[in-house]
């Protein structure tokens, strides 16, 4: 379904999302965004193996859209396919949640933003 | 055509659905985002239906059909749950969401969205809720 791994770039912190997010796995994400930002400012979510995301997938990224703001914890996704990409635009999601392609514009725009 | 499926209602049971859509319109269908809307719309309403009617429970199950025609394919997904009134379903607004920090109500919007028709129709045996992609 999906694994999450994650690593740790200069002062940035990076969750891979890979496989499926769905009403049956989005816990695992909600759950590991959830633990880290209590500790972590500048984070990074490697989409590049994510196949597939439900409303599920997207209600764990904007639920934390508030806190984030709150707390000045900065949240950048990246590598996006298309029909990933295409869930969060069918929304308008895309207008609030930042998404870049590469590793390297999300690093610029954490630090930008 | 019409081709059918059915699953238990366990939320571990929805990438089987969306595989079952999948191949089922890939037989069928060029375009892989008409094929990700109908696969996403799908998904959406099982786990609905499995979240909100069954409360995720397997002894419970729901039936799905494919009807492929020439220039639309008709979903429709069959159970004997509680039934919903779409009637009732008041869409929250982004910001509700943001700020309620609500993790559902995005699923139906979605739906609405991709899907040139969603039905819910209730009759006193069974609820169907039929999605319409025209072409």
């Amino acid at each position: 379904m999906i694994t999450i791994e994650t690593n740790t770039e200069e002062d940035f912190y990076i969750i891979k999302v890979s496989g499926e997010i769905d009403a049956s796995s989005s816990i695992y994400l909600d759950n590991k965004i959830g633990e880290i930002i209590k500790s972590e400012k500048k984070i990074l979510v490697d989409c590049n193996d994510l196949q597939y995301i439900s409303s599920a997938g997207l209600g764990v990224f904007m639920s934390y859209i508030h806190e984030m703001e709150e707390e000045d914890i900065k949240m950048v996704l990246f590598g996006l396919g298309n029909n990933v990409k295409n869930v969060f635009h069918i929304l308008g999601l895309d207008q609030l949640i930042n998404m870049v392609e590469t590793k390297e514009d999300a690093k610029s725009l954490v630090d930008a933003i | 055509m019409q081709y059918n499926y059915s699953a238990q209602c366990s939320k571990k049971n929805l990438a089987e659905i969306r595989k079952f859509i999948s191949e089922t319109l890939n037989n069928h269908f060029n375009s892989e985002i008409d094929i990700h809307h109908m696969v996403l719309a799908v998904d959406e309403v099982c786990a609905n239906l499995m979240i909100h009617s069954h409360n995720c429970n397997p002894k419970e199950s729901i039936d799905l059909s494919v009807d492929i025609k020439k220039h639309e394919v008709i979903i429709e997904i069959k159970d004997t749950g509680h039934g919903f009134n779409i009637k009732n379903y008041q869409e929250p607004t982004i910001n509700e969401i943001i700020v309620e920090k609500k993790k559902g109500g995005l699923g139906l919007m979605l739906v609405k969205r991709v899907m040139d028709k969603v039905e819910f129709i209730k009759s006193s045996k069974s609820n169907i809720c039929r999605l319409k992609k025209s072409f």
